[in-house]
């Protein structure tokens, strides 16, 4: 069995992790960005964000999968790769960091 | 002894879903770390590994519904915005913290971290139990996938806990609280 499929499901996890963390400090930062996030208004730009990221998140697991799936790909780097954007995420989610942006 | 709904939500929400999502999280990770290591030589029963199979599902479950739940129905009660005048913030939460300087960073800090961390613990745990699914027993044969999922889980129990941590602080210092009242049963007035 090829570790494609996994390297697929991590990499995607760690890049829609990322992208929350990205969408939510650029519509702290922009007034465009939030109001265009702003899809439900009784949670506000949140709503928007985290479906944002959710939709990323798919799509990329969607487009690795369909390369990866009967690959064996370099799990150390990806899974390297992954990591670290799920630690950046944790760390940019929290405000004082993101607040630096 | 009473109850409203909004703090019915909240204690669903956080004491339920996700203090459930906490206890289920070191299970499992304890199981895919002792028994899914290329090292361990025992054989994985059928059993075992449909065990670990709904275990995970069902942490991904509780871990979308937590976030939902939180997102989309305590969220909008925590923020709303109080009538112009309106003196008394108890019933607009984010309000109440923002309006003193010793409990703004509850909100400032807190929830704002609170808001966004979470949504990465059914994005992990989704992904944890999909190449579980994939892969199963056979994950033995994949050591440096199995550390980068468990890498991942453990990074969903901290988000989780910081969370939770947070959740529950809030809830300390400015409550979600409002709606109909549910009587849980009559107590003694002394």
């Amino acid at each position: 069995m090829t570790n494609g499929s996994g390297a697929a499901a991590v990499l995607a996890a760690g890049l829609g992790s990322f992208t929350l963390a990205a969408t939510a400090i650029a519509a702290d930062e922009s007034s465009t960005i939030k109001n265009l996030m702003n899809f439900y208004h009784p949670t506000g730009p949140l709503s928007g964000v985290t479906t944002a990221a959710i939709l990323v998140w798919i799509a990329f697991w969607i487009v690795l999968e369909r390369h990866w799936r009967n690959r064996n790909v370099a799990m150390g780097r990806v899974g390297a790769i992954a990591l670290v954007f799920l630690v950046l995420s944790l760390l940019l989610t929290f405000p004082p960091i993101a607040d630096l942006f | 002894m009473e109850i409203t709904t909004r703090g019915l939500w909240t204690l669903v929400h956080g004491m339920g879903f996700g203090a459930l999502y906490l206890l289920a999280c070191s299970g499992a990770l304890v199981e895919l770390w002792r028994r899914y290591a290329k090292d361990d030589l025992s054989p994985i029963s059928e059993r075992e590994e449909a065990f670990l199979r709904w275990y995970l599902l069902a942490m991904a479950v509780l871990a979308w519904i937590t976030v939902l739940t939180g997102t989309y129905i305590i969220y909008p009660w925590y923020r709303a915005v109080p009538p112009v005048g309106t003196a008394n913030l108890a019933g607009y939460p984010q309000r109440l913290l923002l309006s003193n300087p010793a409990t703004s960073g509850w909100h400032s800090i807190g929830m704002e971290w609170k808001e966004h961390v979470a949504w990465l613990v059914p994005i992990s745990i989704t992904m944890a139990f999909a190449v579980f699914n994939h892969h199963r027993r056979n994950l033995r044969n994949h050591p440096e996938l199995r550390a980068t999922v468990l890498s991942f889980m453990v990074v969903s129990f901290l988000a989780a806990g910081i969370a939770g941590f947070f959740g529950a602080m809030l809830n300390k210092h400015a409550p979600v609280e409002g709606g109909p009242t549910i009587r849980v049963m009559e107590g003694e007035s002394r």
